[in-house]
């Protein structure tokens, strides 16, 4: 056998600049039975890079519940699928693209939403709608201990601004509607932002594509973009490791986008599905052409063999390890029968694209790479896709218990706390994001029920339907993820992005179906990080079987670290759920004047005393805007009293007695209730008057953030159907108020009147500060 | 009477405008791809938003050479309507088929959000089911809707009554704050001086429904439909084949 490359003796030296250990590098050898040469040690290194291989993940990863019997397709494909009835399916998945978004913002959030979109078309479904979690440091200084030095808030301003006109270019260029996600900042993402993206696509259930290839003899296609330099190592390299001082020196592995031939991909490969010459196909994303052969073939059992020479490359004298290592965007390799190829390569040349036979199916089980007329790397498919290595890491908890620092102290009794309030709406976690959102487009393909800010969850009306009459079936969908409850108590914080995603699609009338998640964590290799994974694990694994929703997919984010400093443990769920009759779908925004306001409690817990309530509001977000506090531990989640919540939820948009639904979140009750005002279209000029009485000190009662509660508006003859709903699902439902007309906004509690305030004042500091704090 | 929908590579707002004229229209329409000379025997055309060819260059510089332009050329010059909505004006303006230019917005920034128009003048077929003055409620979507055009050129369109919608406040009052991009004179879309070919930059195929919080658009269509007497026709809407649905 002729080896090119052979020349160079690969040592466990140069595996180690590759990002292989002593122990990898020797498995990999021990799967040859001979030395590697330089092309098969860029594939090793690559395909078991934590990235792809989720060596660290793995163990942990088997305790989610993924199956049950909505689901079509769970983790292992290129996206997760679920039945939604009518012989359709969804496909979602969300992924990161944290490292590249950092090195640079723009192209890096830009081809986060590229990578994922194709993930969705390559099963054959049409994306349909994009959402996106983004977490940076702090953009402004003013206030407590999150104030942040002048030239790191810029920076961050910077990145935000670069990272929204990335997502804002690819998505609206490409034609998917951004429909919602969710923004918060925290000092420890100044250096490691968080991107996550999640596509939505719909299929009908005979069209669904799936990545195994099989048919020994086939044609193995190549089609879209070129194969250039960019992205090489992207996987292992950039997302693999953590950043140091010399991370922007890495923006050569941060891959460029193109949306105009992602949309020609995207078409021609759904007109070429049809065609029903193509047998598997797969993108290239992360590890480009290496992972697409090398998966396909495993989950076929096939092999693949590959002849570089054919690869369309727009520069020359590219090596093998360069071809195969290449992250170039906007590719896809596909399987086609034999015989059948001519109507492929047809499909793709109408939409200008490149479609070349460069490879065929083999019996061999092997990934076969030929360059020159030799053979350039020679691996067993399934050896290297399924055997990668499994650590099970160290795990140890923090020596110290976290959140002991400093607890809030309350206001004393009867303070006013209106000016306190009008802050709490301008800090940009919790201000109108009108700013971000309006420079995506939320509203092409005409399927948009809710966009960003008119519901708790972005509502999809289902286009196959569209011209069905009589037939309304919708979809709503979010992002969910509390970074800093998960940091104060990793478990409570990761069931807690469960329960508030769950709870959002409940708010809107649609019952929870499936999840997938985004785990974004620092280094691995520490214990402590660890531990903190795999406790988010326990929490999401928990929450998810109680409340029956199976995880379909995701993506793992290790090594999110800068300088040593681990993010928080941030996991980011997704909840798709869905809609029977989209005419009954409940938005946020107060509707008629007079409506009832009932505050419906599922039945979670209080602290009791005074101390605890310290405990519990010192890790809500108000503690953090106001005061810098980041301490005690954030409120236990009752998955019960959850259950009870979106049953009771789900019920009243069903039957129609609710107008008006709104989680209460970060910020509290009394946020929530500003939000109801203002967030209606173009100021309907709808306010509130609302009197509670609560045992627990002011600021708790009026801000804190205890789960598995929501405000519901109902007409006055629909107030007992709602309250018999609620004791039906074991849910308090307390009448709290009327919707006003009017400027007035007014909240009393046990008789005083801590917030009294006018729209106007409400609407300048939580419609304008984001945008205020982004032009500053 | 039939309506075509031109896809350009990269046209995204093409399957709307297919789904508005067949479901909520009622009429029979065609997809008709960029490298078709035939106007499959449409008696509108419709060039939807997106961003044909990726927009590179300039909006609408490179769709502009497409072969169907050629057709849609001589459709127009023979008196046929020619709606472009969105990056479909700006292939009009491109092709010359209207006067003016678009420049990026002057926020710098793509903007998406509602805004109101209101029509300028009913004596177009784009308008002629309307009230003169009416504002309709529709979403705007693009980085470049900033229309430009010199002063004799902005002279003629006010003398020949070729401004059709101007972005005004939800009461029709023409404001600065009520322009979403800083178009000239607030203009969000004009005719030519035949008055067979139109262009705007806001959406009415997305605001042809109150599922999707606005029905007023879809009066632009209805006005198409009526000018050429369509609407004495029984429709054929949903006998149209469902493999259309791209």
């Amino acid at each position: 056998m002729s080896m090119a490359g052979t020349e160079l003796k690969i040592t466990p030296e140069i595996a180690a600049e590759h990002g292989l250990t002593a122990e990898e590098f020797d498995r990999a050898r021990k799967i040859l039975g001979r030395d590697l040469s330089i092309t098969e040690l860029g594939i090793f290194s690559v395909m078991w890079s934590e990235h792809c291989s989720y060596k660290s993940s793995r163990v942990h990863l088997r305790r989610l519940p993924t199956k049950a019997k909505q689901v079509v397709q769970g983790p292992g494909e290129n996206a997760g699928v679920v039945d939604i009835g009518e012989g359709l399916c969804a496909a979602f998945k969300i992924e990161s693209h944290n490292h590249p978004s950092y090195v640079e913002p723009f192209q890096g959030a830009a081809t986060g939403v590229g990578g994922i979109l194709r993930d969705i078309f390559t099963m054959g479904a049409r994306p349909v709608a994009v959402l996106d979690a983004l977490r940076f440091g702090p953009i402004e200084g003013a206030q407590g201990a999150a104030a942040a030095a002048p030239e790191i808030t810029a920076k961050n301003r910077r990145i935000l601004d670069g990272v929204v006109r990335g997502i804002g270019h690819y998505g609206n260029c490409f034609g998917v509607p951004t429909v919602g996600g969710d923004v918060a900042f925290a000092p420890c993402y100044s250096g490691n932002p968080l991107v996550n993206a999640l596509a939505l696509g719909i299929a009908r259930r005979e069209e669904l594509f799936f990545a195994r290839a099989s048919g020994v003899g086939n044609p193995v296609l190549y089609v879209g973009s070129k194969t250039g330099r960019d992205g090489i190592h992207g996987a292992s390299l950039l997302a693999s490791a953590e950043f140091s001082e010399e991370s922007q020196q890495k923006r050569p592995n941060v891959q460029v986008g193109d949306p105009f031939l992602e949309k020609l991909l995207l078409e021609a490969c759904l007109e070429a599905m049809r065609t029903g010459a193509i047998v598997a196909i797969q993108d290239m994303g992360a590890a480009g052409l290496t992972s697409s052969s090398c998966e396909m073939a495993a989950r076929g059992g096939v092999g693949i063999e590959l002849n570089l020479d054919r690869v369309p490359q727009r520069e020359v004298g590219m090596t093998p390890y360069e071809i195969m290592l290449s992250e170039s965007q906007e590719r896809m390799l596909l399987v086609a029968a034999r015989g059948r190829e001519r109507e492929v390569i047809e499909v793709f040349a109408k939409w200008g694209l490149d479609a070349v036979e460069v490879g065929r199916v083999t019996s061999d089980g092997m990934l076969r790479v030929n360059a020159h007329g030799e053979i350039a790397a020679e691996i067993p498919a399934k050896m290297l896709a399924d055997q990668a290595p499994v650590y099970e890491r160290p795990i140890s908890a923090p020596a110290t218990p976290r959140g002991s620092d400093r607890l809030l102290e309350f206001q004393p009794k009867g303070a006013n706390l209106t000016e306190t309030f009008l802050k709490l709406l301008a800090w940009p976690a919790i201000a109108s994001k009108r700013w971000v959102y309006e420079q995506y487009d939320t509203s092409v393909r005409t399927n948009t029920l809710a966009g960003p800010g008119a519901a708790d969850a972005a509502i999809l009306r289902i286009e196959y339907l569209k011209s069905v009459a009589g037939r309304h079936r919708a979809m709503a969908i979010t992002v969910d993820g509390n970074g800093r409850w998960c940091w104060l108590d990793p478990q409570e914080g990761a069931k807690a992005a469960v329960a508030e995603a769950a709870r959002n699609v409940a708010c809107t009338g649609a019952r929870p179906l499936a999840a997938t998640n985004c785990l974004n964590f620092g280094n691995p290799e520490k214990p402590e990080v660890m531990w903190e994974f795999s406790e988010c694990v326990d929490g999401i694994a928990e929450a998810c079987s109680a409340l029956g929703i199976p995880i379909t997919g995701g993506n793992v984010s290790f090594y999110n670290d800068t300088l040593g400093q681990s993010i928080y443990p941030t996991p980011i769920l997704g909840v798709l759920g869905l809609i029977q009759n989209s005419e009954r779908a409940i938005g946020m925004a107060f509707r008629e004047e007079g409506d009832a306001i009932v505050l419906l409690d599922g039945g979670t817990q209080a602290p009791a005393g005074h101390d605890s309530a310290r405990r519990e509001f010192s890790s809500s977000e108000y503690a953090f805007a106001l005061q810098g506090i980041v301490a005690g531990a954030p409120p236990r989640v009752d998955l019960a009293a959850e259950q009870r919540l979106i049953e009771a939820l789900v019920q009243m948009a069903e039957d129609g007695a609710i107008r008006s639904a709104h989680d209460i979140g970060e910020g509290g009750l009394a946020t929530t209730l500003a939000e109801s005002c203002l967030s209606g279209r173009s100021s309907n000029g709808l306010s509130t008057h609302v009197k509670l009485s609560s045992i627990e000190p002011a600021e708790a009662a009026l801000f804190g953030e205890r789960g598995a509660r929501a405000i519901v508006t109902c007409a006055n003859s629909q107030l007992v159907r709602v309250q018999e709903l609620a004791r039906k699902c074991g849910v308090a439902a307390a009448e709290i108020g009327r919707v006003t007309r009017g400027q007035e906004f007014r909240i009393e509690l046990n008789g005083s009147v801590p917030i009294a305030t006018t729209l106007e004042k409400l609407r300048e500091s939580w419609g304008e500060s984001f945008e205020r704090a982004l032009s500053a | 009477m039939k309506f075509g929908v031109v896809v350009f590579p990269g046209s995204n707002c093409d399957h709307d405008a297919y789904h508005v004229i067949r479901d909520v229209i009622g009429r029979p329409v065609e997809f008709i791809w960029h490298e078709s000379a035939d106007l499959a025997g449409a008696d509108a055309i419709l060039l939807p938003g997106g961003f044909a060819f990726g927009d590179y260059l300039r909006t609408g510089a490179i769709a502009k050479f497409s072969p169907v332009m050629r057709s849609v050329e001589k459709f127009a010059r023979d008196g046929g309507l020619v709606l472009g909505v969105c990056n479909g004006f700006q292939v009009l303006l491109e092709a010359g088929l209207l006067p003016g230019a678009m420049l990026r917005n002057a926020g710098l920034r793509f903007v998406c959000r509602d805004v109101h128009v209101r029509v300028e003048t009913t004596d177009t077929p784009f308008t002629c089911a309307a009230r003169k003055g009416q504002v309709i409620r529709m979403p705007v979507a693009h980085g470049d809707g900033n229309y430009f055009c010199d002063e004799n050129t902005l002279r003629e369109l006010e003398r020949n009554d070729q401004i059709v919608f101007r972005y005004t406040t939800a009461d029709g009052r023409e404001e600065a704050a009520a322009n979403p991009n800083g178009s000239l004179a607030n203009i969000a879309g004009i005719c030519n001086r035949e008055r067979n070919v139109a262009g705007l930059m806001p959406h009415p195929e997305r605001a042809s429904e109150d599922v999707l919080g606005s029905a007023d658009g879809a009066v632009i269509l209805r006005s198409i439909v009526k000018w050429l007497g369509g609407s004495k026709e029984v429709s054929h809407a949903h006998a149209e084949p469902a493999g259309a649905r791209a």
